[in-house]
């Protein structure tokens, strides 16, 4: 038998290619890995300059006069990948463009980098990337560049994610947790601690009667709303680039994800120099959750929020905001849950039920269910 | 919810709070022995609410803090034992042992994993024969049965890698010895209303004959706490000593049956120490004899070790309730929930860290 060493068939040899699971080549320059970008993540985002398929996105300014850009960036890891409500790759789109939503941005341009474990199974793979490709879609948000890396099995859990945006900032607009004042009310859109007690009760195999749903969402709409309610359309008058309003009556939002609301009010309170108060019967709780804190002895205060945000606004304008938020789907049950006094500054106190004050401390580690 | 909400009633609170003002004459110190009662009277603020003359202190009933320094070292051994898949409830984890948590081991590698139930941990020795799955068994009556069920369940399935470190501990003889201390002030006891669940009133009435001290059992919600507070200082006043039942929608005076048969078949009563109280009579249990295959102490042969607690830490006296946290010279300071110097700190139960998250002074 003759045969020859032909300088095509002699190159690195591909791992075997089974169809099923992601292999480390998939994240170098290979074949799998141009397979993978192009017939995976080109169509989920369906985006003209992403097709290019350059190292970069070259893009039309979107800025008009005075406006500035907002740009941010958010990894998620989360166990496990699909949970009811949700999935990674919706925390991971919905979560940035918040992050834009909340300093009052238009979320525009997002970046998407994957880092997958070696061994994940193609069809999950494509599952999180069609449901960022949908999550995107949805908000109007395009997917302009992204980064994939594959690594060696047990150096990350199954698939991290890295997102990141760029959003354009209305003229005069200048929304910050240093701008609270006293009397200014705390808003917040909805019920909390739902994503939260949705990942707890799926990663411990908790079921209750009613199932717990994650509350993932792209925000920006929401604030839009409230922007345009607190008398700051996103399209501001140019003429005063750069510079806060004075008094303008919206002074922050946040998204209370890790550490809660009660997190969130803390970071407030003490970058403003003032008191907070929030009153216990005001703060809205979905049914099933609350009794899944009540039997795992958790304080929905710091439970995750990936769909909710607050909002501190100026007393008169206040109501205004209110029904702005009620009237939209993302913010029907919108509650005013306290407001931001002089005395105690950077510490927040909830008023019980029963009428005293506690103070709401940070918990200083991860949430662990009580004893018995 | 609806249920609770019943129980969370400002208007009723209010009415409640009203007739224990309206009854109150003289000063009286009430211990509520359970950690569940500890947080929920500092978390809606109930101390702050009660007539000056009424005096809450807070007692041991937090199985984190009671378990003692050696017990955890023993279980610090056995985690770092490669072999070992090391199973506990979360709380346990933070509790600091002669010189480090089992957090710290998990940060190192040790295989140490969060269970919700005992019988988790079964599930896992099923799933891994080849490791030895030990199960760090701490609490009072109440989870007790649980642990009694998965121990059952591992000798039905022919286990061989499964074991429980057992530190239970037992109410009614801590708060005898609470009683028969010679500088003792307490003259009313909140009982524990989970314990009571499982294990009924028989021990709570002999106790209160006894003693002389009125008892009662109570839920955890803002309105059982202050009916059964009503209903101690009525007894008080009127220099009765009873159990009265506040916590009837749980607590019957047989208790579950069916939950102190497994305790039984399973457990024996043993002596125990109690961190921050010494070794009480009778105030343990332990696994029975043939069952030794299932006790991690035996298995593992593990060696007592000496107790070494932070000199600083003064959490057995917050135990015994003779002082408040704020009291301690390290709360607050070389002593918070991110570096604890004891177990009442730690513990999502303990004294010190209810008073800690509500920024009591």
């Amino acid at each position: 038998m003759s045969w020859q060493i032909k300088p095509e068939n002699f190159g690195c040899p591909l791992p075997a290619a089974d169809g099923a699971t992601v292999q480390l080549a998939h994240g170098g320059g290979s074949r799998l890995a141009a397979e993978l970008i192009e017939q995976t993540l080109v169509p989920a985002f369906a985006d003209p300059v992403l097709s290019r398929l350059e190292d970069q996105a070259v893009l039309e300014s979107p800025l008009g006069a005075g406006e500035r850009l907002a740009f941010t960036t958010d990894s998620f890891v989360v166990d496990p990948l699909f949970f009811p409500g949700g999935s990674i790759g919706e925390l991971a789109i919905n979560g940035t463009i918040n992050d834009l939503a909340m300093g009052g941005a238009r979320p525009l341009y997002l970046s998407v980098a994957l880092i997958v474990e070696e061994g994940l199974e193609l069809a999950i793979l494509r599952r999180v990337i069609a449901d960022l490709g949908a999550a995107a879609k949805a908000a109007g948000v395009r997917v302009v560049t992204g980064d994939t890396k594959v690594v060696g099995r047990g150096s990350c859990d199954k698939i991290f994610i890295n997102t990141s945006g760029i959003g354009a900032v209305p003229a005069g607009l200048a929304l910050s947790a240093a701008n609270l004042q006293p009397g200014d009310k705390i808003i917040i859109s909805g019920t909390m601690a739902d994503h939260g007690m949705a990942i707890m009760s799926c990663r411990q195999g908790l079921s209750f009667a009613e199932p717990l749903t994650s509350d993932t969402a792209a925000l920006h709409q929401l604030t839009a709303a409230i922007m345009a309610a607190a008398g700051m359309p996103p399209a501001a008058p140019a003429q005063k680039a750069n510079e806060p309003e004075a008094g303008q009556a919206l002074r922050a939002m946040r998204d209370p994800t890790r550490g809660g609301v009660a997190a969130v009010l803390t970071e407030m309170a003490r970058a403003s120099r003032v008191g907070v108060v929030i009153a216990e019967e005001t703060l809205p709780v979905a049914g099933p959750v609350r009794g899944a804190c009540e039997i795992l002895g958790i304080d929905p205060l710091f439970v995750a929020n990936e769909g909710k945000l607050l909002a501190v606004v100026a007393p008169e304008s206040a109501g205004a905001v209110l029904q702005a938020m009620r009237e939209h789907p993302l913010g029907r049950q919108a509650a005013i849950i306290g407001e931001v006094v002089a005395e105690n500054p950077g510490l927040v106190a909830l008023r019980t039920a029963l009428g005293p004050h506690r103070i709401i401390d940070l918990p200083s580690g991860e949430l662990l269910p009580r004893i018995c | 919810m609806k249920h609770l909400d019943e129980y969370r009633d400002p208007a009723l609170a209010r009415k409640l709070l009203a007739e224990i003002a309206a009854v109150t004459t003289r000063p009286w110190v009430i211990m509520e022995i359970c950690g569940g009662h500890t947080h929920a009277i500092i978390r809606h603020g109930i101390d702050l609410l009660l007539p000056r003359q009424l005096e809450l202190v807070h007692g041991p009933g937090c199985p984190v803090c009671v378990t003692p320094v050696a017990l955890i070292d023993q279980a610090l051994a056995l985690a770092r034992r490669p072999e070992v898949i090391f199973t506990s409830f979360g709380d346990m984890l933070r509790v600091p042992g002669s010189r480090e948590s089992l957090a710290r081991i998990r940060a190192r590698g040790g295989d140490i994993r969060t269970v919700y139930s005992p019988l988790e941990a079964v599930n896992l020795a099923v799933q891994n024969p080849a490791q030895e799955v030990v199960f760090f068994a701490v609490g009072f009556e109440t989870t007790a049965p649980g642990n009694a069920l998965a121990v059952q369940q591992a000798a039905r399935l022919g286990l061989t890698n499964f074991s429980l470190l057992v530190s239970h501990v037992l109410v009614p003889p801590a708060i005898g010895a609470l009683l028969a201390a010679p500088d003792n002030r307490i003259q009313a006891f909140l009982a524990p209303g989970h314990v009571c669940t499982v294990e009924g009133l028989q021990d709570y009435e002999a106790m209160a004959a006894a003693h002389q001290v009125p008892m009662v059992p109570a839920g955890f919600e803002p309105v059982d706490i202050l009916a059964a507070i009503l209903l101690l200082v009525r007894q008080l006043e009127e220099g009765r000593a009873q159990v009265e039942n506040e916590y009837r929608r749980s607590v019957r005076p047989e208790g579950n049956p069916a939950a102190r048969l497994a305790v039984e078949q399973v457990f024996q009563v043993c002596h125990r120490t109690w961190r921050g109280l010494g070794e009480i009579p009778a105030s343990g249990l332990r696994l029975r004899p043939e069952f030794a295959a299932f006790d991690a102490q035996c298995k593992f042969a593990l060696e007592e070790t000496g107790e070494m607690e932070s000199p600083q830490c003064i959490s057995g006296a917050i135990l015994r309730g003779e002082s408040k946290p704020p009291q301690c010279p390290a709360f607050g300071k070389e002593c918070t929930p991110e570096h604890p110097l004891g177990a009442t700190m730690v513990s999502s139960e303990g004294a010190c860290a209810a008073y800690r998250h509500a920024n009591r002074q």
